[in-house]
């Protein structure tokens, strides 16, 4: 592509996107092109006018394979190991947000947070135990769990470690700054409906979840969380719960730290008081700069990142383009997303795209047109609690950097004049 | 008409499940088995920071010494200095530093939390393979290395509920969130 002035990247605002209907349109078959314009500037026997060899016999048969798999052509769309660790069992990967669209994360691709591996646990022999301050200790097998009244729900799952308090690198992607986030739906029976058939002691304030893996993983609830809309969960996005999401049952508690939403659930335990376990006492605290640390901070709150265009992501043309990313917030639903290109200087609102649902990924859009200047990408959601996602020295002022944990700070992009698109840091 | 038919289906369903199964202090659906004693007991192995939940038994800080040389050392270090896992000892004085050593010694809240964690997650390679005594053990070596229990010091119900660990009082809550106010939304 030949070289075009560079000039001032246009400034964003309601005016300069009314009408523009008809671009949105046109953009949005115009964007799938983008990353296929050096295939097509190859001589190829596939392009046109020729006529390509899958046009000419016939395709794969049905059922091969039997359970469908991605197209070959997008296998660089993976999980990742989010860090180095010292085992593959106590770890963690994430989930390719620059690759995905909307707000469902495929089941293969919600990202993973492990303590001692995905445990091979058989449905058949899996029993749920509630016991404690219960008026009917109780022992439920998967046939008991699902003839329950059932409930299906769209939530978030974000681990409390999404999001680099140091920021990452320039080279960072958003898979690696945000991806221990993704987003199903989530069908089980509400936790207070199995709860109601132990029937709660008068002073049964926490729960303790309790996890059938190597780690015995353990988190304390509180029953308020767990009367509200905690659910457990059996099946996410129409099929039964993948191994590394708890398989055959899970926590979820919408809107918490995933940490919380424990898998593989084994025992729920009725106490008066939080079980002070190793996940809540030396992890998943926030130290602060004065020494102290705060424990039980359930909450995830509102936050944002763009995922198109974002870090790794090249612009190989100057023109429309459409600003995508998603919002989400533990306190309820989005109500508003803003974007800058131009660090924040000035922010435009972004369109909230439906389905708007409370404790969920909310995917936001915004009409862009690139004038081959360099651009600094920003958002930053609001929830209905009036809560507006912070920068990161705001964050830091209040918490330094070693509270590790909750860090919602605006994600900044940098698009520089050769259209590459780097982190921000 | 089909408003009424949909009455008639949903009152033949409700008078189709037991009485007993919407009685107003009982159970609803009648679902799941009641849980024998001695299943609970096989699975009940938390241990809460008043010591409820700690099993009979003992341990001694010098039984410790043998076992996490045995169990623990490869990961954690001989002197639970860490490396490739956690670092187990020492960072006393270090959490409102640029750069706090989060450990047993220096972070944790409760000794009760040890042998809870040690016992349902402890060896990494075998969990849930330790005896009560190697747990206590264990618990009084680490207790040790920290300087928190003496050289003769023996871990069990009664004894570890009671160590006061440094950083007891460390731990603050409610959660003060939102605790950072961005400019109001123009």
């Amino acid at each position: 592509m030949p070289d075009e002035p560079v000039s001032l990247p246009r400034r964003l605002g309601r005016r300069a996107f009314l009408g523009r209907g008809a671009i949105l349109t046109a953009g949005a078959t115009a964007l799938g092109t983008v990353f296929r314009r050096a295939a097509s500037a190859e001589p190829g026997s596939d392009l046109p006018p020729n006529v390509p060899p899958w046009m000419t016999q016939q395709g794969a048969p049905i059922v091969s394979p039997a359970y469908g798999e991605p197209s070959p052509f997008e296998h660089d769309v993976v999980r990742r190991p989010r860090a180095k660790t010292p085992t593959m069992t106590a770890s963690s990967s994430t989930t390719p947000l620059q690759d995905l669209h909307g707000i469902i994360t495929p089941n293969g691709l919600h990202f993973e947070r492990h303590h001692a591996g995905v445990p091979a646990v058989d449905p058949d022999t899996h029993r749920l135990l509630v016991h404690g301050l219960v008026d009917r200790p109780l022992t439920f097998t998967m046939n008991d769990l699902m003839r329950f009244p059932s409930v299906s729900r769209l939530h978030f799952l974000e681990c409390s470690g999404n999001g680099l308090w140091t920021g990452g690198t320039t080279k960072s992607t958003v898979q690696q700054t945000h991806g221990l986030l993704s987003c199903c739906e989530w069908t089980g029976v509400l936790l207070s409906t199995v709860l109601g058939e132990a029937g709660l002691k008068p002073n049964a304030t926490w729960v303790l979840a309790e996890a059938a893996d190597a780690a015995g993983m353990s988190r304390s609830i509180p029953i308020d969380k767990a009367l509200d809309d905690a659910l457990l969960v059996y099946s996410q996005n129409g099929e039964r719960l993948r191994p590394e999401q708890g398989y055959p049952l899970r926590l979820l508690l919408p809107g918490y730290e995933g940490n919380m939403s424990v898998k593989w659930l084994r025992r729920l335990k009725l106490g008066d008081q939080p079980f002070q376990t190793r996940e809540e006492t030396s992890k998943y605290t926030d130290l602060m700069p004065d020494g102290t640390a705060r424990q039980f901070t359930f909450v995830m709150e509102a936050k944002s990142v763009i995922t198109f265009p974002s870090g790794g992501h090249e612009l190989r043309d100057h023109g429309f383009y459409e600003i995508s990313g998603l919002a989400w917030s533990g306190r309820g639903r989005v109500t508003r997303v803003e974007v800058s290109t131009d660090g924040g200087a000035s922010w435009a609102d972004a369109r909230l795209q439906e389905p708007i649902l409370t404790k969920c990924l909310t995917r936001f859009r915004l009409p862009w047109r690139w004038d081959g200047s360099p651009a600094r990408l920003q958002s930053r959601a609001i929830d209905e609690t009036g809560y507006v996602q912070p920068h990161r020295p705001e964050l830091v002022a209040v918490r330094g950097v070693n509270s590790f944990y909750h860090c919602n700070a605006i994600q900044e992009w940098q698009v520089s004049a050769d259209g590459a698109i780097s982190n921000a840091v | 008409m089909r408003s009424r038919g949909l009455a008639a289906a949903i009152l033949a369903v409700l008078c189709a499940v037991p009485r007993q199964a919407f009685a107003q202090d009982g159970p609803t659906y009648g679902l799941g088995q009641p849980a024998a004693p001695s299943d609970i007991a096989g699975w009940d192995i938390d241990v809460r920071a008043d010591g409820q939940g700690l099993p009979p038994g003992s341990g001694s800080v010098r039984d410790g010494l043998k076992v996490y040389a045995e169990r623990c050392a490869v990961c954690h270090g001989d002197k639970g200095e860490g490396n490739p896992m956690d670092r187990l000892v020492g960072g006393a004085g270090t959490l409102a530093s640029a750069n706090p050593v989060r450990t047993v010694g220096s972070y944790w809240p409760y000794a009760t939390t040890l042998f809870d964690y040690i016992r349902r997650a402890m060896p990494f390679n075998a969990p849930q393979s330790l005896t009560a005594e190697q747990t206590y053990a264990v618990c009084a070596y680490l207790l040790y290395l920290n300087q928190i229990v003496p050289a003769d010091a023996v871990m069990d119900a009664e004894t570890l509920p009671k160590v006061q660990m440094p950083n007891r009082n460390g731990f603050t809550s409610p959660d003060p969130r939102p605790d950072v106010h961005d400019r109001p939304a123009p």
